[in-house]
C-alpha cells in the first residue's frame, strides 16, 4: 500500500526482502545501509536472536530523492527466513508494494528456495495480493561460492514470470543496488497505473 | 481484502495535526503520533527532537501486527489498546478506525487514567477524519475515469535513474 502524502509531498513505499533462511536478506540491507549517505537513511533496526538470526524483521528507511516533486521514501524490510516463523512473515507482507526474492545459489539450498517462493505466493494470496501482478525481482545470491549452481539452471528453476533477475554477492555488495533499483523502478512505474 | 492506497491531502492532514496537538496538551503527553498499520508515519506532534520517529513507527506497527496475530490465535478480533510501562516513560497505543495506530508517549507528569480519557475523545475525532478520507478516496476512484491527473502519470525511466545516480 503506497502512502502518498500530498501535504508533506512524500511517497512512502514498502519493499520486502523474502527468501529462505540464511540466504542473505539481512546482508543485502546491511550493505545498502553501509553504502548510503547518512542524510538519506534512518537507523537499521534488526530484531534478531542472540545468534543473529532474524526473529521478526530488519527495517531500513531510505530517502532516494525526488520524483515529480515528491520525496520518495522506501521502507526496506526483511522477513525471518526460517520455516517456523511463518506467522511473522505473513505479518510483514502487509501493505507491501514490492518484493525482492533473495535465492541462495548453493545446490543444497535449491529445494529451500523453491519452498520459500511457494510460501511467498501463498502468504501474498492470504494478504489479498497476487504475485503475478506484484512488483517482483529475483536475486541469485552467493555467486562467489564454489557450490553455487549455474545461473541459467537457477533461472530455469526459480524464475516464475520473467522477472528481472540479478546475480549477487551480498557480502561484497555485488548486485545489491541493481536489485534494489529494479524493484524501485517497478514500484514507481506501478504508481502510473493507479 | 486489501485496503486501498492511503492518500492524504492538506486539509485532512491539518485536521489530524490539530487533533493530535489537542490530545498532547489535554493529556499532558510528551509525544503523540499516528502511524498506519503498515508502519508509515502519518503525523507526529510534541518533543520530537530526540526521537527517531521512523523507527518508532515501524516498530509500533510490528508490535501491533504481532499483537493482532496473538488476538486472532485466541479468537479475539484485536486488542484495541496496548500499554507499555517504563521506569520514566510510558507508551499507550490504540487502534483508530481499524487502520491507523495512535501512539501517546507520556511520563510521570500525567497519569494513565487521564491519557486514556483524552485518547478516547481524540479517537472519536480521528475516526471522523478518516471516514472523510475514505469517502474522498472513494470519490476519487470514481472520478479517475474522467479527469484525475496523478502527478505520477508522467514518471519516466530517467526519473528513476536519477534517483540512483549518486
Amino acid at each position: 500500500m503506497t502512502f502518498i502524502n500530498y501535504a508533506a509531498r512524500e511517497i512512502n513505499c514498502k519493499i520486502v526482502y523474502y527468501g529462505p533462511g540464511l540466504c542473505g536478506k539481512t546482508t543485502n540491507l546491511q550493505y545498502i545501509y553501509d553504502r548510503t549517505n547518512a542524510s538519506a537513511k534512518g537507523k537499521l533496526i534488526s530484531l534478531a536472536t542472540e545468534t543473529d538470526r532474524t526473529l521478526f524483521f530488519d527495517f531500513l528507511p531510505l530517502d532516494l530523492g525526488t520524483v515529480k516533486g515528491f520525496k520518495t521514501r522506501f521502507h526496506l524490510y526483511t522477513v525471518p527466513g526460517q520455516v517456523f516463523y511463518d506467522a511473522s512473515r505473513k505479518l510483514i507482507l502487509k501493505g507491501v508494494d514490492g518484493v525482492v526474492f533473495v535465492a541462495d545459489s548453493q545446490e543444497a539450498r535449491l529445494e529451500a528456495n523453491i519452498e520459500s517462493i511457494r510460501n511467498l505466493d501463498k502468504n501474498l494470496k492470504d494478504q489479498g495480493y497476487d504475485i503475478a501482478t506484484m512488483p517482483y525481482v529475483l536475486q541469485f545470491n552467493k555467486r562467489d561460492l564454489p557450490t553455487a549452481m549455474p545461473a541459467d539452471e537457477l533461472y530455469r528453476r526459480l524464475n516464475i514470470k520473467r522477472e528481472p533477475t540479478f546475480e549477487g554477492v551480498a557480502t561484497t555488495g555485488a548486485g545489491v543496488f541493481d536489485t534494489l533499483k529494479a524493484v524501485a523502478r517497478q514500484v514507481l512505474m506501478d504508481l502510473k497505473k493507479k | 481484502m486489501t485496503l486501498p492506497d492511503l492518500v492524504l491531502y492538506d486539509d485532512e492532514f491539518r485536521k489530524i495535526k490539530d487533533s493530535l496537538s489537542r490530545l498532547a496538551s489535554d493529556a499532558n503527553a510528551n509525544v503523540v503520533f499516528l502511524v498506519d498499520k503498515n508502519g508509515q508515519q502519518i503525523a507526529a506532534v510534541g518533543d520530537l527532537t530526540t526521537l527517531d520517529t521512523t523507527s518508532l513507527a515501524s516498530l509500533t506497527a510490528g508490535n501491533v501486527a504481532a499483537t493482532d496475530g496473538l488476538a486472532r490465535l485466541i479468537g479475539e478480533k484485536e486488542f484495541s489498546i496496548l500499554f507499555h510501562e517504563g521506569e520514566r516513560d510510558n507508551i499507550h497505543i490504540s487502534i483508530v478506525a481499524q487502520r491507523v495506530i495512535l501512539v501517546v508517549i507520556f511520563d510521570e507528569r500525567t497519569s494513565l487514567g487521564l491519557v486514556r480519557l483524552r485518547v478516547r475523545r481524540a479517537m472519536a475525532e480521528l475516526e471522523k477524519i478518516f471516514e472523510e478520507i475514505a469517502r474522498k478516496a472513494e470519490k476519487e476512484k470514481q472520478a479517475i475515469t474522467t479527469d484525475f491527473d496523478s502527478p505520477f502519470a508522467e514518471i519516466t525511466d530517467e526519473d528513476i535513474d536519477r534517483l540512483f545516480s549518486e
